[in-house]
This record gives C-alpha cells, sequence and structure tokens, in this order.
C-alpha cells in the first residue's frame, strides 16, 4: 500500500476515485444512449432538461432518491436489498486493477515540516501482477448478484430472467476466457503495464525466417489476433447482458428480467453494473487489442519533455502526460461504449436456443481453432 | 527461471479488500439511504406487495419450475472453464519456450491436451447435452 502516510492515503483515495469516475459515466452512458438511439430511430430523445438533455439523468438521480423503498411481499429480504450492492462489486474491482494511463512520478517536496516522497503513482486502483485472470475472477462474481436478485424477489419472472442471465453469462465466459489464450500467447505475460509496452512501435512480427516491420501500422494486438477480438468483444456482450444477447430482460417474455420487482435507485445499481461492465469490458480491448493507453506517435518522454517546457514544473509536467495518455484511452473506451449501444439498435434479439448454440457450437470451437493456430503459426514462424 | 507473476500476498490483496469494503459501503448507504428519504406509508396495499403479474392474480409462490437444462450447462461451464484456465499458465510461458528450443515439446503437451478438450465437445455435441428444446 506505501510505505508513508502520504502515500497510503493517495492510494486508498485513488481507488476511490476510479471507482466514483466510474459511478459518474453512468448518467452520461444512459443519456448517450437515450440520445444515440432517439437519433438512430429518428426521435429527438430527452432534450428538455440541461443543454441537450444532459441533466436528464441528474434530475432522474433526484427523482429516484425520494421513492418509495419497500420490499414485496413473499421476498427475501437480505437478498433482496444486498443484491444491487453486489452487482456494483465485479465491475469496480475489476475497472481499477487496468492501468488507465502511465504512472506519475512526484519528485520530492516538503511538507508540514517534513520532506516527503519521492513517490511513482501507478495510475489504477491496484496492480496485482496477474491482471486478467483476475479480472475473469472478479467478473464471475456478477452471476452472484444476478441470481441472488432473481431468487430474493420471489417472481417468476425474475427467477427465470436469473436462471437465463447466469446459463448465458457462463457459456459465454468460456469463449471470452479461450479468445484470450491467443493474445496471452502472443505477448507472453498477464501484466497488463507489459501489455501495453509491447504494443508500442511500428508492427513487427516474425515469419517464414525473418523479422518484418510494418513501419505505417501501429503494434496492436488486433494484427495478430483479428479473430480473438472479435470473439471477444462478441462475448462481452453476452457477458454484459447486451443486446443482441439480453434474453435476460426480454421484455416480451420476461417484463425486465432479474430486476422486475426492482425500482428507483436499487434499479440504478443495477445499471451501474452493467454500465461497469460494458466499460472494463471497453477497456480490456483496448488494452489487448489496440494499445491501451499508448497512441502511435506519442512517444511519453517526448510528452514529458513539452510538458516540463511549458508548466516548468517536474511534477505538474508528470501529471499532465498522465493525463495526455489517460484521454488516450479514454477516446478509445469511447468509441467500444458507442459500438457497444450501436449494436444494440442495429440488431434484433436472437432465440435463446441460437444463443446458446451461438456459444458453445460455434464461438468456442472458433476460439479454440484460433488458440491452435496462433500456437502453431507462432512455432513455425519463430523457429 | 524467473517466476512469471509475483505470489500473491494478504499485503498486495490488501486494497482489493479496502475497496470492496468502499463498494459495499457506498450501495449500502444507497439502498439504505434512499428508504429514509423516501415516502413512508404505514397502511400498506396489497397490490402494491403482490410480486409483480401481467394482467392476472399473481401465484406469489416460489417454486418455479427451471428447466434442468440451467443445470447441466453449468456442470458443463465448470468442467471446461477448469481446462481453459490450465491453458494460461502454459499461453504465457509459451513464446519464452519457444526462444529456449522447447517449443515443440510445449506443443505437443498442449495438444494432448487439447484433443481431450475437443474429444469432450464432441462428445457433448453427439449427446445432444447442448441442444435446447
Amino acid at each position: 500500500m506505501g510505505k508513508d502516510v502520504f502515500e497510503v492515503t493517495v492510494n486508498i483515495l485513488k481507488m476511490f476515485v476510479i471507482f466514483l469516475m466510474m459511478v459518474q459515466a453512468v448518467p452520461i452512458l444512459v443519456w448517450l444512449e437515450r440520445r444515440g438511439s432517439a437519433f438512430i430511430q429518428n426521435r429527438l430523445g430527452p432534450n428538455r432538461i440541461g443543454p441537450l438533455g444532459l441533466l436528464q439523468l441528474l434530475a432522474d438521480a433526484v427523482k429516484f432518491l425520494f421513492k418509495q423503498s419497500f420490499v414485496p411481499e413473499k421476498s427475501v429480504a437480505p437478498l433482496y436489498y444486498f443484491a444491487p450492492v453486489m452487482a456494483l462489486i465485479p465491475g469496480a474491482l475489476a475497472f481499477n486493477s487496468i492501468p488507465l494511463s502511465i504512472p506519475i512520478n512526484i519528485q520530492p517536496f516538503e511538507m508540514a515540516g517534513q520532506t516527503w516522497g519521492p513517490y511513482t503513482f501507478a495510475f489504477q486502483g491496484y496492480d496485482l501482477g496477474i491482471g486478467i485472470v483476475f479480472i475473469l475472477g472478479i467478473s464471475s462474481l456478477a452471476v452472484y448478484g444476478l441470481m441472488m436478485a432473481g431468487w430474493g424477489s420471489s417472481n417468476k419472472y425474475s427467477l427465470m430472467g436469473a436462471v437465463r442471465a447466469t446459463a448465458q453469462a457462463i457459456s459465454y465466459e468460456l469463449a471470452l476466457s479461450l479468445s484470450l489464450v491467443g493474445i496471452l500467447m502472443v505477448y507472453g505475460t498477464f501484466s497488463f503495464r507489459e501489455i501495453v509496452d509491447i504494443q508500442t512501435g511500428p508492427l513487427t512480427f516474425k515469419a517464414f525466417g525473418g523479422e518484418h516491420i510494418v513501419s505505417w501500422l501501429p503494434n496492436w494486438g488486433i494484427f495478430f489476433q483479428p479473430l480473438g477480438a472479435l470473439i471477444f468483444f462478441a462475448a462481452t456482450f453476452a457477458e454484459a447482458n447486451r443486446l443482441p444477447f439480453d434474453l435476460p430482460e426480454a421484455e416480451g417474455e420476461l417484463v425486465a428480467g432479474f430486476h422486475t420487482e426492482y425500482a428507483g435507485f436499487n434499479l440504478l445499481l443495477f445499471y451501474i453494473g452493467e454500465y461497469g461492465h460494458m466499460m472494463v469490458a471497453s477497456a480490456l480491448l483496448a488494452t489487448f487489442y489496440f494499445g491501451g493507453y499508448s497512441f502511435p506517435g506519442l512517444n511519453p518522454a517526448d510528452v514529458l519533455t513539452y510538458m516540463q517546457s511549458v508548466t516548468g514544473g517536474a511534477n505538474s509536467a508528470s501529471i499532465l502526460t498522465a493525463v495526455v495518455f489517460h484521454l488516450v484511452l479514454l477516446a478509445k473506451v469511447a468509441i467500444f461504449l458507442w459500438i457497444f449501444i450501436h449494436v444494440r439498435w442495429t440488431l434484433p434479439r436472437f432465440r435463446y436456443d441460437h444463443l446458446m448454440s451461438l456459444g458453445w457450437k460455434t464461438m468456442l470451437p472458433w476460439a479454440l481453432a484460433n488458440a491452435c493456430f496462433t500456437a502453431i503459426w507462432m512455432w513455425l514462424g519463430h523457429r | 527461471m524467473s517466476p512469471v507473476v509475483a505470489p500473491a500476498t494478504a499485503s498486495s490483496l490488501l486494497p482489493v479488500i479496502i475497496l470492496a469494503v468502499i463498494v459495499v459501503a457506498f450501495g449500502l448507504v444507497i439502498v439504505f439511504g434512499t428508504s429514509l428519504l423516501g415516502p413512508k406509508r404505514t397502511v400498506k396495499s396489497k397490490a402494491q406487495m403482490m410480486p409483480y403479474e401481467c394482467g392476472i392474480p399473481g401465484t406469489e409462490t416460489n417454486d418455479t419450475k427451471i428447466s434442468i437444462k440451467f443445470y447441466l450447462t453449468a456442470i458443463l461451464f465448470i468442467l471446461f472453464d477448469i481446462e481453459i484456465i490450465f491453458m494460461y499458465p502454459w499461453a504465457i510461458k509459451f513464446l519464452d519456450s519457444i526462444k529456449e528450443g522447447m517449443g515443440g515439446y510445449m506443443l505437443a503437451t498442449m495438444g494432448v491436451f487439447v484433443l481431450l478438450f475437443v474429444i469432450g465437445l464432441i462428445w457433448e455435441v453427439k449427446s445432444k447435452a447442448l441442444d435446447w428444446k
């Protein structure tokens, strides 16, 4: 956690800030989704409250706060109340373990009659070194939130929705984790920071006994694993219960799925969980396949020198450099989030047996073939 | 040969636990804070407290029948998920092994493992464990 009070405090605050950042992004995303869907469907969408309707969700949140909170009859109250809290945990814990920018270096400084530092703060909640394994483990906890909501509500629609959501989430988790085997082979590390470092520079690969460099392309994972990236992205839709995989909430059959009985802020917590899941998926996709917080032609050392010439201070230059690379990652994440939203209004919903057979009989074999092909190709290429 | 990842200790997991506590506290404050702010009714309406149902009286039972297929899917998931997780440590050591000249051996050992995986998957499909009707 750190070697003195200052470092420990900053590290704890950092986690809290990243968590709040995730929570804060949800109203903006909901606004973007409603507004975007409205334009796709040739409507206007929420446009009355604030400029462009941006304050709509703030107004909704205030309204949610003053809703009557009650447990329906026959419900299991502890499960009913704890389920929305449980839905928050996976997104928050997973998002904190992804590096969002380059580390910040703080030079020694004087405060309260004492010299502090030097420090290096990673731009992430915590770095466990096992990266994706931790995220896969934590994301599985989402199933508990769904099942608690479904069972605790004591409603047949909730229970059916929860069971469907669980079966779907675990089925697509196989394809999701197997699609990452190929990219892990290419990088040879679990650490997100090392993965991003490998992806800097021009595209370099070994084939037919020689090393080839394509100078006009970045060294991103997507060029090594296009099929893996596609399967990973498709599986994350199912994991986050988004259309076209939103069978748990198929409103024609199941009212609203596992959150049928929820209202007010409890319902909003489920939304925070779902959008948190999307943000984690987008950040992972950016980190594994699109260079993470790095940007082609943007060298951290050059940016630091430039910032130093602008601000003059070493600490502020380091912080501003980290912010620049953070914005690069945010831009990539925003693009993927928009794809999530656009797909929702483009593709129709699957039928349940089609969904299961897509996950088990199509995506799982293709992910396996991708991993096998990568292994053989690497062995032939590096020999 | 250096270890691939640093072993997780209690102190390296401490931030995770602290964050989990923060998140749970945040959630509980919201869930119970809103019940303090919202209107309180002493007389409970029967229609409001009933489980949601569409147009007909709710049956209010908790014994909804669930297809056995879901249970089967969960069991199959556990088997396959464990097999996939076994591939992870192999995958991150594969590049190093090729450079050390052990690539063929690594490939052969994993080939046997993947073969078992594929046989399992084919058997599953043949036995119609994955068909939904």
